[in-house]
């Protein structure tokens, strides 16, 4: 199955798209990706489309709450959209939610963040 | 009547998803839900996981046992041992958030995911003797209607 994440900067925003599985032999790689992308470009905030993830698991919140980390020291916010019930419900267990937000596509992603579409 | 299945496998990250389309291959039998199903495979995902950075110290060359019996009535019986270096202590490692490992970006939340997603979850592990899972959930009734 794998992994496959593609990376876009719209304004101070990183757009993070994943499809596929999110375990812990996927976060090693995911993460020096991602973190590359937050350090290289003039970004603030991250949004992290979930669309075509299928499957996804502890390791897979431990990489997002680690940028989440990062996003804070850059004084900006997280938001996490198009998310499927099954890993809505792993989000509700971990408590994600409480420090990430939810939007139900990118185009309401980037507005909560207050970037044009 | 009681059907079952066992394997065994190397401690590499590779094997985690291997263990997943194992498990839900063999439910499968079982006429399962899609969140049944998702709750299964995240359970061993887990349960694999955490022999190998845990138990195993990511060290590749161990093995991994996963024990599976079904039933009838939808019970699923699910055992998952590693022979690696076991947990000192049980009771602070089930601990949502907690995790011995917090610089490898571990969430701490393997165990809560697992308790939630599983009717009942036995450990039986100490410093130097392993570490096995024994857990159990009963699948719904409601599906399968014989005549």
């Amino acid at each position: 199955m794998g992994l496959y994440s593609v990376f876009e900067v719209k304004e101070d925003v990183l757009v993070v798209r994943l499809a596929g599985e999110l375990d812990h032999h996927e976060a090693e790689a995911l993460r020096k990706k991602w973190k590359d992308m937050i350090y290289e470009n003039p970004i603030k905030h991250v949004i992290l489309n979930l669309e075509s993830v299928t499957f996804m698991d502890s390791s897979g919140l431990g990489v997002i709450l680690g940028r989440y980390k990062e996003v804070l020291q850059l004084g900006g916010e997280m938001v996490v959209c198009s998310i499927s019930p099954q890993i809505k419900r792993l989000f509700e267990i971990s408590g994600l939610f409480k420090i990430v937000k939810l939007a139900e596509n990118e185009e309401f992603a980037l507005e909560a963040l207050g970037v044009a579409s | 009547m009681k059907n079952e299945m066992t394997v065994e496998f190397s401690s590499r990250s590779e094997n985690e998803s291997f263990a997943r389309v194992t498990i839900a291959a063999f439910i499968s039998q079982l006429d399962p839900t899609m969140d049944e199903l998702t709750e299964i495979k995240t359970v061993v995902s887990e349960a694999v996981t955490n022999a190998i950075i845990h138990g195993y110290n990511n060290e590749e060359h161990h093995k991994i046992w996963m024990k599976c019996t079904i039933d009838d009535s939808g019970e699923i019986e699910l055992i998952i041992k590693d022979d690696g270096i076991g947990i000192a202590n049980i009771e602070e490692a089930r601990q949502p958030l907690y995790t011995s490992k917090p610089e490898l970006e571990r969430s701490g939340m393997g165990f809560t995911i697992i308790e939630n997603f599983m009717d009942s979850v036995e450990v039986t592990s100490s410093p130097g003797s392993g570490t096995t899972l024994h857990m159990v959930k009963q699948l719904a009734k409601t599906k399968t209607v014989y005549n």
